[in-house]
């Protein structure tokens, strides 16, 4: 009976997606329905799919209620967004995040030891496993940083590690966020926003919590605490302020683990200590866990322009007298260019072979790679090293002749500035649409905490999900959303 | 406390009593426009909310359906009550931190609701309405953080910002509508124009509380000590000013130091529960009230520095 069921739920699931059989993480190749997801088809079968619509606004309703919005800006009245959510669950099986966990944290512990030592000593760059000009001429280097000890030994205290799927076990890392990766706050509230709505579904699967995060990062960033601090240590958040687009995130976490939320107005250098106005004078803070860049933490080390760091901040804490969390200069370690080179960078530091899979990249300043991505651009991706945001980029499949030929010359004059990459075929999970369930190409962001006592890895993480059919953008700014991300306990 | 975040509550609260008095005036002044010809009483309206200067500006000749418009929507206008609550919500939105979920949320439901009713022009049959569910949206954030918020200096300043806004309110219907309590208006032997102290009865929402304190003759006297001295009218300037320094107290021994501010917040509730109504008059109702304004000011910015609002 459930069988002819879920059949009709099938037919039409893939219309639209492209003929090559593409992973589904519910429906598999083979439209053979996976185990993850058993309890959740028995659910959605027994409900009536106008309460699932009718669900899907009250959603919306409680994020706008609860001020989970995005600034968009160039308007005159800064214009608050939601970022939409889809009611179909993620689910990850407990074994295959166990697997995905181990791969995280290896490649955690190698990016922090790669900071300590291109800040230190160098091995890997005397051990001519990685060229010297990848680091000297590279941005997001911070020379400041050259044989600072950051508190704990830890410089990347949150990590964000951007993961793709393409099949059952095929996971591969297409970014690294070493810097201030965001979107932690969706992965909670998105948790709550489902334990509010369908709390039937929750008796039915046993899934992870993901809601010890703010006091995981309280705790793990207080055991970071500066030399200076005595007693226990005093956190704040620093944010850019309440028109940055992610303020809420900002402001939730501050509020989740007890800290207090600053600007860069809101703190001065005294005593060599960085303190907060209160309303009872300037008090110390231990460890500032930043919401901004590098370039405006400190405008007299850095941009003497930015209105939102602390001036003098980098002088005290090269003196041990606070924790900056994520340590200046982490951003090298998530550099697109030295990104090709993680897989040498977990083994030459961990000592093992790295358990997750980069994506294969061309480095064309290479010429025998450059030569394959000449030849081949029609199928791969061509990224600048230092770009951002998808600007510069040529993504071969759906470029026009023209594009591809004019990108070509560009290759040609200035070949190492570029990366190539292959199109991969990203995994699908549904989401629930007015005609039932449709597959959708979705990433996965887990979030890691780093401290000397450890690394812990929240099970999930932020899904995202590219919402137009057959996009492989999953970016919120164009057409992206979010869903809850579940690891199932066996 | 970041002095950010004491700033930031004073303003949600202030900017949150400014919506409910704002529209207080409003209803009161549509309600007078009903029983009386003409647009006079808009112009005192208007100036009782500060507002009149701004209008002339950008609104010119005064008439009902602009004068409401005004004071209702226009977000030229910092104190119109949408104004004043987007003001409260942006606050509110600066100390998310210091706030209960239930508080913030009522107050970003207010926020949006206003802005849903307020997105067009109001008609005027629809106002009494649209104002009823706006004080109702304000009330549920009122009672969200009596119910939810620790006593703590976080609800202090909440208090202080609240009856600092008040009383200024308060004190400006008096210094607008003093002339209408004046002995020589008594004198004549008549009980006061009715209009004029509905007028201000009903700006303060305290038609009943008068009858229920004052029975149902109404003269200045009463009126007047009502508004000002009576401890049991929780808009009367003793009332605001006694919580006042029952909140700066509260802080005083919270942070077991004593400021500026404390002193003048003591000064101004002795003044007020040792006068006499009979005194104030002989003094001159408007000078009084002239004094008391330039008090709460005083005390306004002297808290500002205490607590390091700013610096």
């Amino acid at each position: 009976m459930r069988q002819t069921v879920c059949v009709s739920r099938l037919r039409g699931y893939n219309d639209g997606m492209s003929d090559e059989k593409i992973f589904d993480e519910m429906w598999g190749r083979d439209e053979q329905l996976r185990d993850p997801y058993a309890n959740f088809q028995s659910w959605f079968d027994g409900e009536d799919p106008a309460r699932l619509r009718a669900k899907q606004r009250e959603a919306d309703d409680l994020f706008r209620l609860t001020g989970i919005t995005f600034n968009v800006y160039g308007r005159q009245e800064a214009e608050e967004r939601l970022i939409p959510f889809d009611i179909v669950p993620r689910v990850i099986a407990q074994r295959e995040w166990q697997k995905l966990s181990r791969g995280i944290e290896q490649r955690v512990r190698a990016i922090n030891a790669f900071l300590n030592d291109i800040y230190g000593r160098q091995e890997i760059i005397k051990a001519g496993r990685l060229p010297q000009e990848m680091i000297a001429k590279n941005a997001a280097f911070l020379p400041q940083m050259i044989g600072v000890h950051p508190p704990g030994g830890v410089y990347t205290h949150i990590v964000g590690i951007d993961l793709v799927r393409t099949d059952d076990n095929e996971f591969y890392v297409l970014e690294d966020n070493a810097r201030t990766p965001s979107g932690v706050s969706y992965m909670l509230e998105n948790r709550e926003t489902m334990l509010h709505m369908f709390p039937e579904l929750f008796a039915k699967n046993n899934v992870l919590p993901v809601s010890t995060y703010p006091a995981d990062l309280r705790r793990s960033l207080a055991a970071c605490a500066p030399p200076a601090c005595d007693g226990p240590p005093t956190v704040a958040v620093l944010t850019p302020g309440i028109y940055n687009s992610a303020y809420f995130e900002h402001s939730f976490l501050a509020d989740q683990m007890g800290a207090e939320l600053v600007e860069g107005h809101d703190l001065r250098v005294v005593d060599g200590r960085v303190a907060m106005r209160t309303t009872r004078g300037y008090q110390p803070i231990d460890v500032l866990y930043r919401r901004v860049d590098d370039d405006f933490l400190d405008p007299l080390n850095f941009n003497p322009d930015s209105q939102l760091g602390v001036p003098g901040i980098m002088d005290v804490y090269r003196a041990g007298g606070i924790t900056i969390a994520n340590a200046p200069g982490s951003g090298i370690a998530d550099d697109k260019a030295i990104y090709s080179y993680m897989p040498e960078i977990v083994e030459f530091y961990t000592g093992e072979r790295p358990l997750l899979q980069n994506v294969p990249t061309w480095r064309c300043s290479d010429k025998e790679s450059l030569q394959y991505v000449l030849d081949n651009l029609a199928d791969l991706v061509v990224k600048e090293v230092h770009g951002s945001g998808g600007y510069g980029m040529l993504i071969g499949p759906t470029a026009s002749k023209k594009e591809i030929a004019e990108f070509r010359k560009k290759l040609e004059a200035r070949p190492g500035n570029y990366i190539a990459q292959p199109t991969l075929s990203l995994s699908t999970v549904p989401i629930f649409t007015n005609k039932g369930l449709s597959p959708r190409h979705v990433d996965l962001r887990p979030f890691v905490l780093v401290s000397p006592e450890g690394i812990n890895i929240t099970p999930g993480g932020l899904t995202r999900v590219a919402l137009k059919k057959g996009s492989l953008v999953v970016n919120s700014s164009q057409g992206g959303g979010t869903k809850d991300t579940w690891v199932l306990e066996d | 406390m970041l002095g950010k975040t004491a700033n930031g509550l004073y303003w949600m609260f202030r900017s949150l009593e400014r919506a409910e008095n704002t529209s207080r005036l409003i209803e009161t002044g549509q309600r007078i426009g009903l029983t009386r010809s003409g647009n006079m009483e808009w112009g005192s309206v208007m100036q009782t909310a500060g507002v009149a200067e701004g209008y002339a500006a950008h609104r010119g000749e005064i008439a009902q359906d602009q004068a409401i418009d005004w004071m209702l929507r226009d977000t030229d206008n910092p104190s119109s009550v949408l104004s004043s609550i987007a003001s409260a919500r942006q606050n509110a939105r600066m100390v998310r931190t210091a706030l209960t979920t239930d508080v913030w949320e009522a107050t970003n439901a207010a926020y949006m609701r206003s802005k849903e009713l307020l997105a067009r022009k109001v008609p005027e049959r629809d106002l009494p309405n649209t104002l009823k569910l706006i004080r109702q949206r304000t009330a549920l954030v009122r009672g969200a953080t009596h119910g939810t918020m620790l006593r703590n200096d976080i609800y202090d300043f909440a208090r202080i910002g609240t009856f600092l806004e008040r009383a200024d309110n308060t004190a400006r219907i008096l210094d607008v509508k003093y002339y209408v309590l004046l002995p020589s208006v008594f004198a004549v032997g008549s009980t006061i124009d009715n209009v004029q102290w509905e007028t201000i009865l009903r700006s303060v929402s305290a038609s009943g509380g008068y009858r229920m304190a004052y029975g149902n003759q109404v003269n200045a006297r009463d009126i007047a000590k009502f508004l000002i001295l009576d401890k049991r009218m929780p808009r009367s300037l003793n009332f605001c000013v006694s919580k006042l320094r029952d909140n700066l107290g509260y802080l005083a021994s919270d942070y077991d130091t004593t400021l500026p501010s404390h002193e003048i917040a003591d000064k101004l509730a002795q003044r007020l529960s040792l006068h006499d109504i009979d005194e104030i008059f002989e003094y001159g109702l408007h000078e009084y009230i002239q004094t008391i304004l330039a008090s709460i000011g005083e005390l306004g910015a002297q808290i500002e520095q205490d607590y390091r609002f700013y610096v």
